[in-house]
């Protein structure tokens, strides 16, 4: 489904992410752990496509098809899904109005019939409760006036509404006490299937516990200096970062 | 939501929209300015002799007066004698019903989305439309008659009316108000005229499409409207114009009165043609528009969003004379490409406990200017007023320019007055998000702008909210690169 090559990147001259390889198959789940500073994010960001990170050099496939050259909306569109670690905040475009265009923005793309307002709301309605959403946040502005836990349960309930085929959670648990986590957790769980996929970016093992990765590859200054099953989440857990340190 | 994807697959379409020019039969006099001119249209217009002597006074004071150059506008020079001052349709000005309106003057309407005769069916709306000066066509004007309410075209208020307009006009803006006001009060061809009796509360939207048409003919319109004693009208006037090379002056003058307790809401969504991406042709848009709070209790708000015109001095103010009387302004102005707007409101606290508020959100793009001129003025008798003002200004790229001057003078120490300023770039995180959920550039800055001003757009009327979203929408494409 995915495949980064070889990937090198750098934000305003530095180089951030060095050689980066890393194969996600249907229905895997890929943990990405490592300290500050390692390029977790970065990564998150370049695969979504945002601007100021240039590649370069390295490949990366999705469906076999060359990812960097196309806009983040046509990434999106084909099913790749970056949950942010610092939703950004919209005032005074509803939620509601926001989610709508994106849905339909995913199903025009798809050869769908765009959904009318009635069936928007009866699919928000069904997915919300899938995340424990309270109904009356999607009245409000995008991500306005939300709480930091709010933020992250918002953007694994956009998750659910588009179905993507790749999901990238960028540091999702962070900021979430343990009620919020299971239920994001719970969220990311309903949506496992055979054909879909997920990178889970994060600091902790925490997160872990609920969303069982397949694999877990540890990013160290800026490469995958370690992969191995869930196992590899809790021998970091109890050796600390600074065990990668001292080995690179 | 449904208007909304309507606006989103709109905004996929090029250049200005409205650009087009019908072909009507038109009678324009000779271009040029001077007494005999200004004699020749109240002639045409078979004017009783106050009319003349007010246009005559307004000419020879305008003489004596220099084009303003305060504003923060590069104003290339106007050639008033290149100027024809008059045309009019030259059928017949007033049908008795749509059937003898010219086709092609049906079909301008319907290019602009505005049938008349969906529009005669349309709950709630009455139309006066005024194509190059004339009034062609007034509709729901029998409604209207049964409770006493006058709308009609200006002219046929001179002929009908003459004691009301008489009273009433140049009270707000007396004929030397400022250079363009004299202007227009010694030439103006036509406009609408309104009037609301005692304790009559209007019960549709009265609504004007204005429209520039005749090719090198400056349009010179006035409105006047009354609100007497405990009346409430929401008038709307909105504007496109059809797309030209050469520059097109545009002075306009509308004047509100409102009487004791009386309310007037006007709303405006302004189009203009704002000239080519390279600033070549566009309106220049010289209004001035006022009303005055003459009775207690009264209350006078300006809703606009604007769009348009290559050139834009506007200041829509309010007079505060009776005491507890309220002026409120909101304001959405967009420019883009070489766009300058020079656009604000003016305040005049002059009763006791007035109250007035001021939100203006200007949205900047291309190589454009954008700035807000206020004024607000508590007079030392004004006790107790009040004055909110908030300006707000959002750029969408690092070539364009917003510009905040606010003037401020109070004077009494019972009163209040604060003022709140904000300037902001569009964020590309905000874009980024947006696309990341698979929403295009294009659209992502329509929701964050249409967001952005949505304190504004709710107070526009239902009907117009919409347009103004597709005007805010369509105005910026391209804008980014």
């Amino acid at each position: 489904m995915l495949s980064i090559k070889d990937l090198y990147v750098s934000v305003e001259g530095m180089e951030i992410l060095k050689g980066i390889n890393l194969e996600v198959k249907p229905g895997e789940v890929h943990a990405i752990m490592g300290p500050n500073g390692s390029g977790k994010s970065t990564l998150a960001n370049v695969l979504a496509g945002k601007e100021e990170y240039e590649v370069t050099s390295g490949s990366v496939l999705f469906d076999g098809e060359d990812l960097l050259d196309k806009a983040p909306e046509d990434r999106a569109k084909d099913g790749l899904f970056l949950s942010f670690q610092y939703p950004v905040e919209i005032p005074g475009v509803p939620m509601v109005n926001f989610l709508k265009s994106a849905v339909n923005e995913h199903r025009k793309h798809k050869g769908e019939k765009e959904l009318t307002a009635g069936e928007f709301l009866k699919l928000m309605r069904e997915k919300m409760d899938m995340v424990d959403m309270h109904p009356n946040l999607t009245n409000r502005s995008v991500n306005e006036g939300f709480s930091g836990g709010e933020k992250k349960k918002n953007e694994i309930f956009q998750m659910a509404l588009l179905e993507p085929r790749l999901a990238i959670l960028d540091e999702t648990d962070s900021g979430l006490d343990i009620d919020a986590l299971k239920t994001v957790a719970n969220g990311v769980n309903a949506l496992r299937s055979p054909e879909r996929s997920a990178i889970v970016v994060t600091h902790y093992q925490r997160l872990l516990d609920y969303i069982v990765p397949d694999f877990v590859h540890i990013l160290y200054k800026g490469k995958i200096v370690k992969t191995a099953g869930k196992e590899l989440a809790l021998e970091l857990e109890e050796k600390g970062y600074d065990w990668i340190k001292t080995e690179n | 939501m449904e208007d909304q994807d309507k606006i989103l697959s709109e905004v996929t379409q090029g250049e200005y929209k409205y650009g087009f020019v019908t072909d009507i039969e038109t009678e324009i006099i000779e271009k040029g300015l001077s007494e005999d001119v200004i004699r020749l249209i109240s002639a045409k217009k078979e004017e009783p002799e106050f009319m003349l002597n007010f246009r005559l006074d307004a000419y020879r004071r305008w003489l004596k007066m220099k084009m303003p150059n305060w504003a923060y506008l590069k104003v290339p020079p106007i050639d008033f004698q290149a100027i024809s001052y008059y045309a009019a349709p030259k059928k017949k000005a007033q049908y008795e019903s749509l059937d003898e309106v010219d086709p092609e003057l049906l079909e301008t309407f319907n290019k602009l989305g505005i049938p008349l005769e969906e529009q005669k069916h349309l709950a709630g709306v009455a139309v006066d439309a005024v194509i190059d000066s004339v009034s062609v066509k007034t509709t729901f004007k029998e409604t209207l008659a049964e409770k006493g309410i006058i709308f009609c075209s200006f002219s046929e208020a001179v002929k009908e009316h003459p004691e009301l307009v008489q009273k009433y006009l140049g009270q707000a803006v007396p004929v030397a108000d400022n250079y363009f006001a004299a202007l227009n009060s010694a030439v103006f061809s036509d406009g609408s005229f309104c009037y609301i009796p005692k304790g009559v509360r209007c019960p549709m939207e009265l609504s004007t499409y204005f429209r520039i048409n005749a090719a090198n003919t400056g349009q010179f319109e006035r409105t006047l409207i009354v609100a007497d004693d405990d009346s409430y009208v929401s008038y709307l006037e909105g504007c496109t114009a059809p797309m030209r090379d050469e520059n097109q002056l545009h002075a306009a003058v509308v004047e509100i009165i409102a009487l004791d307790r009386a309310e007037v809401k006007y709303s405006t969504v302004q189009n203009w043609y704002p000239g080519d991406k390279n600033g070549k042709g566009g309106i220049y848009n010289f209004v001035t528009k006022r009303g005055v709070c003459r009775g207690v209790s009264s209350k006078i708000s300006w809703t606009q969003v604007e769009t348009g015109s290559a050139i834009t001095w506007k200041y829509p103010s309010c007079i505060l004379m009776g005491d507890n009387s309220v002026g409120e302004f909101n304001s959405v102005a967009v420019t883009n490409n070489y766009q300058q707007a020079d656009t604000g409101s003016k305040m005049i606290h002059i009763g006791k406990n007035t109250k007035s508020t001021i939100i203006s959100k200007g949205i900047s793009a291309g190589k454009s200017d954008n700035s807000y001129r206020g004024l607000v003025k508590i007079l030392p008798g004004a006790k107790n007023s009040r004055n909110f003002s908030q300006c707000d200004s959002l750029l969408l790229n690092d070539t364009c320019g917003a510009h905040t001057f606010p003037y401020i003078e109070v004077g009494n120490k019972s009163s209040v007055v604060e003022h709140e300023a904000t300037t902001s770039k569009i964020g590309e995180d905000q874009i980024f998000y947006c696309n990341q959920r698979g929403i295009d550039t294009e659209m992502a800055i329509g929701m964050i702008v249409n967001g952005y001003a949505k304190e504004v757009l709710n107070k526009l009327p239902m009907e117009f909210a919409v347009e103004a979203q597709k005007l805010l929408q369509i105005s910026l494409e391209g804008s980014v690169g």
